[in-house]
């Protein structure tokens, strides 16, 4: 998505690999780290995105200042029901649960 | 098991020939990759290269291609590109390395990497070196690494145990490897240094990991293993891991400590944000990177700016497997689409837009099945409501969530059938409801927009990634061929 001006700098998504799709929340500086990794809950984010918690896996990078998913695919890449072929929509659902929880502003 | 980078077998001394040219080897290793672009066929800035050859680098090494544009590439085993684009960007970097002297390396040739892509770009290079003796040299050695598995020996192989499936794997038995159209096994740096070792001009690789193509020369100098591969994967989006992505070149210094990194576009700025937060891209765990023979480590990686441009890297590990894997990739064919497009700008169609559709398909199954011959798939995607997150759309529209800044809707219908004829005649069945279907039984008679004659547009095949698995190999070549070419050689 685009840069905000606020907590976050970019949310981002694309595949890894044709099985896999992750999502990337690159916050502003650390105090921006320390808000949304406690805003954004797993469980919400594995809700929007109809993801089996389990196989949800969250890393919270604090060097970076990221917040980093990976999950499968809800449809394998290119496959018949398939909708973004490079995953990249779904970093709009990630900003919806920031929003959502306080916001990224 | 073994989780040091000395360990790895292949590494320092074990092909202390590898290349002609060396900076440095053995205890003091030093290697420097020219990465002219993130692949061949996306563009190469002139400047940005021409910088990175007065650098000395060691190797020019570039990347044509992976899965990222879907499996159609895969699945027909061509080329994403224009050719006129390959052979424009091959020139450039042929004439680079015939003022350098050092080798040219293309892995994945051609998006896909399949055996015909590497005899494509093979023919590529010979017209190229007839066209252009004094520019790109007028006797070129090219060696070719074919990657393409056939699916016969392929289920061979599952059926004795050697093939097994990554997290998320497709369910497959034996019997689905003759479904595929195109299989082919991702080359490491092993493969990658043999073919290297035939002391070449121009390697040109069928599907091989992105990493290896950089990580292989290093590797075999003896450089850093966990630097050479936390390297490549810095470099194999070419300036992606700078301040400046469009910028096309980069240049990775290896040796025996770690990696230095340098864009050669004016101007562009790598720094330690910019490379580390590189690891995150494309890559599901941001700190461990699989790859044939082991993987790469890099939590105790250190980002040091040596300056405004340049950026150091230690700390990173290779850790190596007892067995030897490389992933398979593979595509089968899935039927034949159409697709039919109309637009919705009635206002009052628009604000039922979900119902209309779902009366519509009713009625079409209804009273048309009796016409059509075979099993089909008829899917629509309503553009402007939720054809892009499909159920995983959170904006409601219609009657429920109203219309605000909604005024029209593209109607997608997707029809898959076994071949193009049967998805043709299907879309011809559906274009007359497309075009006049009412709401209701009692309105007059709507008309719709088709911006096409005829708005149906044949898609060909659909293909689909079949494979998501590793093949386990005793030997690392016994899946590829290496064969060596001499080209523009008077008789």
């Amino acid at each position: 998505m685009s840069p905000g001006t606020g907590l976050v700098r970019e949310i981002r998504s694309k595949n890894a690999g044709p099985f896999w799709v992750t999502i990337d929340v690159f916050c502003r500086d650390a105090d921006a780290f320390e808000v949304v990794r406690t805003r954004l809950e797993t469980a919400e984010v594995a809700r929007v995105l109809q993801a089996d918690p389990q196989r949800l896996k969250r890393f919270d990078i604090s060097e970076l200042h990221v917040i980093k998913f990976s999950l499968p695919r809800p449809h394998v890449q290119g496959a018949r029901l398939d909708r973004d072929m490079h995953g990249a929509s779904f970093a709009v659902l990630v900003q919806e649960v920031l929003e959502a929880a306080g916001g990224s502003g | 098991m073994a989780a040091t980078d000395a360990d790895r077998g292949l590494n320092a001394g074990a092909r202390p020939g590898t290349a002609p040219t060396a900076h440095g080897q053995g205890a003091d290793p030093q290697v420097r990759v020219l990465i002219p672009s993130g692949a061949l066929g996306i563009s190469i800035d002139p400047a940005a290269l021409e910088t990175g050859l007065t650098m000395a680098p060691d190797i020019i090494a570039i990347d044509g291609g992976s899965t990222d544009s879907g499996p159609f590439y895969l699945g027909t085993g061509t080329c994403k590109y224009a050719r006129a684009s390959i052979e424009r960007e091959w020139a450039m970097l042929m004439r680079a390395r015939a003022r350098l002297g050092v080798p040219l390396l293309i892995g994945t040739a051609g998006t896909c990497g399949v055996d015909a892509m590497v005899d494509w770009m093979l023919e590529i290079t010979a017209k190229i070196a007839a066209e252009d003796p004094a520019g790109v040299g007028a006797a070129l050695k090219v060696a070719t690494l074919k990657s393409s598995q056939s699916p016969a020996t392929l289920a061979e192989q599952f059926s004795h145990g050697a093939i097994s499936a990554l997290e998320g794997a497709p369910d497959i038995e034996a019997v689905d490897f003759a479904g595929c159209s195109q299989a082919v096994a991702l080359a490491g740096a092993e493969q990658i240094q043999a073919a290297l070792e035939t002391g070449a001009d121009i390697i040109i690789a069928g599907r091989a990991t992105d990493t290896a193509v950089i990580a292989a020369l290093p590797l075999a100098r003896g450089c850093h293993a966990g630097g050479a591969w936390h390297g490549a994967k810095i470099g194999e989006c070419g300036a992606l891991a700078t301040d400046n992505p469009g910028s096309g070149a980069i240049l990775i210094e290896f040796d025996a400590a770690g990696f230095t990194v340098q864009p050669t576009g004016a101007g562009v700025q790598a720094t330690p944000h910019t490379v580390s937060a590189h690891m995150l891209y494309e890559n599901a765990d941001p700190f461990v990177l699989h790859e044939p023979g082991g993987h790469l480590d890099v939590t105790g990686a250190r980002y040091t700016a040596l300056d405004a441009r340049r950026v150091r890297v230690e700390g990173s590990v290779w850790v190596a497997t007892d067995a030897y894997t490389v992933k398979l990739e593979g595509a089968r064919q899935a039927g034949f689409q159409t697709v039919s497009l109309v637009m919705v700008r009635d206002p009052h169609y628009v604000a039922h837009i979900k119902d209309w559709v779902e009366a519509l398909e009713a009625a079409f199954r209804a009273r048309e099945a009796s016409n059509v011959a075979g099993d089909f798939e008829l899917e629509f995607r309503l553009m402007g409501q939720d054809a892009t997150l499909g159920a995983l759309e959170t904006q409601v529209m219609g009657i429920e969530g109203g219309t605000d800044g909604v005024h029209e809707v593209g109607v997608m219908a997707i029809i898959t059938a076994s071949t193009q004829v049967q998805a043709r005649d299907i879309a011809r069945l559906l274009n007359p409801y497309l075009l006049h279907f009412p709401l209701t039984e009692n309105q007059p008679m709507p008309t719709f927009a088709f911006a096409f004659s005829p708005p149906e547009m044949d898609r060909g095949a659909l293909y689909e990634f079949q494979l998501n698995h590793v093949l386990r190999l005793a030997d690392p070549m016994a899946a590829f061929v290496l064969e060596t070419h001499e080209i523009g050689v008077s008789a």
